[in-house]
């Protein structure tokens, strides 16, 4: 399978709050995927069910060669290979830059403590950020944060990378700054999955825009897309996104 | 008119003090002991577990401590067992500390927010691993000053030992007065002195809060 990511019919609800209906969509390796749509259009809990942090509850989901629909998946080694940025950062805020990184590749990969260093110097040069392995995540700024968040998911070498709309908590300025870490691995060819509200990032960084609506893919395509809405949903939700 | 204790008394004073710290530290180990895996447990996924425990806590903290204290010194002797005053004192304040504790260091485990284990958790960190690179050193930092808090709780009541004639200060105190008639002057040292043991802890558990937000 040359899909890194594959929903079929992927169901999910909250009691009686159906959340995914009939879900399909493919991330081919390599591949930039978007997810937009307005709040509460389930673009958050489709790229949460990619990790495991959510469950499905109808159709398949296959990451990574794994079975995610299927009981008894191993989350941890999943978790080995998708990475997934926050909103919020989600630093430790009582380690340093340096122990929030290599934190995970110690306990879950066994690495060393020089070995798990030099894999820290290496995703914080990646992220631009080498001069602040000794910091606190409380002194530095968000967008800062943001990146250091990249680079301790980057430590664990994954597969696939999952951003949840990491620039929703930074003011502009920030903003650039995280989109164009994001935009240089995707040039590298790292498979991502991103739910975002920068419509002009979409546009210029994804392979595929996929516009969900009330818990369905509502309509895809690429950066084109914006510029002819086929359906009125999406021809609204650019209108106010502009 | 002899208006002084004699030196006799105020040794006396002083070792009812002594016997006062000894049972506040049992009462702080026994309750650390017994009441950090309950805190764990009342966060655990299991819903009977859970349960069981609150229904334990709720025990606990809804009996007076001087019926505690009756309860382990008479009630254990009439099963057969002769327990001294120390170790059934020691006894219920474990039991009243245990309630106590577990309730401050869940509410400093749940504080930890929810993102920081699903960050863990997305980490691939098992539970434990979560739990103890992640969540216990955050509660730590919230959970003592809370504790210390207590702390001076635990030494204030373990005066209510005096109910099962357990000669720590107010019981001694009690006694000296019993035979010196000077009621002000013996329970102003009594007062100085349990003054003396929790001013300190109070002052310290400021220092240290500080100091782990420096941190």
């Amino acid at each position: 399978m040359t899909n890194i990511v594959e929903f079929r019919n992927v169901r999910k609800s909250y009691g009686q709050v159906e959340v995914l209906k009939d879900v399909s969509l493919s991330v081919p390796k390599g591949s930039v995927v978007a997810l937009i749509g307005r709040s509460g259009s389930g673009k958050s809990t489709a790229l949460r069910c990619v990790n495991g942090l959510e469950t499905i509850q109808g159709g398949e989901l296959h990451v990574c060669g794994r079975r995610l629909h299927e009981p008894g998946t191993d989350l941890r080694s999943l978790r080995k290979d998708v990475g997934i940025v926050f909103q919020s950062y989600n630093l430790f805020p009582h380690k340093t830059v340096e122990e929030n990184i290599t934190l995970s590749p110690r306990l879950t990969k066994g690495l060393s403590k020089a070995q798990a260093k030099e894999v820290a110097q290496l995703v914080l040069a990646q992220v631009g950020l080498s001069e602040k392995a000794n910091a606190y995540p409380e002194q530095l700024s968000g967008g800062q944060q943001q990146r250091v968040a990249i680079a301790r998911s980057l430590a664990m070498e994954p597969e696939l990378m999952l951003f949840d709309e990491v620039t929703s908590a930074l003011d502009p300025e920030l903003t650039g700054e995280v989109l164009k870490t994001i935009e240089a691995l995707a040039r590298q060819g790292m498979s991502m999955i991103l739910v975002t509200h920068e419509m002009s990032f979409a546009k210029r960084v994804a392979n595929q825009i996929v516009f969900m609506h009330h818990g369905v893919v509502w309509e895809t395509g690429d950066g084109s897309m914006f510029d002819d809405p086929k359906t009125p949903e999406l021809r609204n939700f650019v209108g106010n996104g502009l | 008119m002899n208006t002084s204790l004699s030196l006799a008394h105020y040794l006396l004073i002083l070792q009812g003090a002594g016997w006062t710290i000894i049972l506040s530290l049992m009462g702080f180990v026994g309750g650390t002991i017994v009441g950090l895996p309950i805190a764990l447990g009342r966060i655990s996924k299991s819903a009977l577990l859970r349960r069981s425990l609150a229904a334990y806590i709720a025990l606990i903290q809804g009996i007076p401590l001087p019926i505690l204290m009756f309860l382990c010194y008479f009630g254990i002797s009439v099963m057969g067992f002769n327990l001294p005053a120390l170790v059934a004192a020691g006894l219920a304040m474990t039991a009243y500390a245990s309630a106590y504790l577990a309730e401050i260091w869940r509410g400093s485990l749940q504080s930890v927010p929810n993102a920081q284990w699903e960050a863990a958790e997305c980490l691939a960190l098992t539970r434990f691993q979560r739990m103890t690179h992640v969540i216990l050193p955050q509660a730590v930092k919230i959970s003592i000053p809370p504790t210390i808090g207590f702390l001076v709780q635990i030494v204030k009541n373990t005066s209510y030992a005096v109910v099962i004639g357990f000669a720590e200060l107010t019981y001694t105190a009690r006694l000296i007065n019993n035979s010196t008639f000077k009621p002000f002057i013996v329970f102003s040292i009594a007062a100085a002195l349990y003054f003396a043991l929790c001013y300190p802890l109070s002052h310290y558990a400021r220092r240290l809060e500080r100091k782990l937000k420096r941190a």
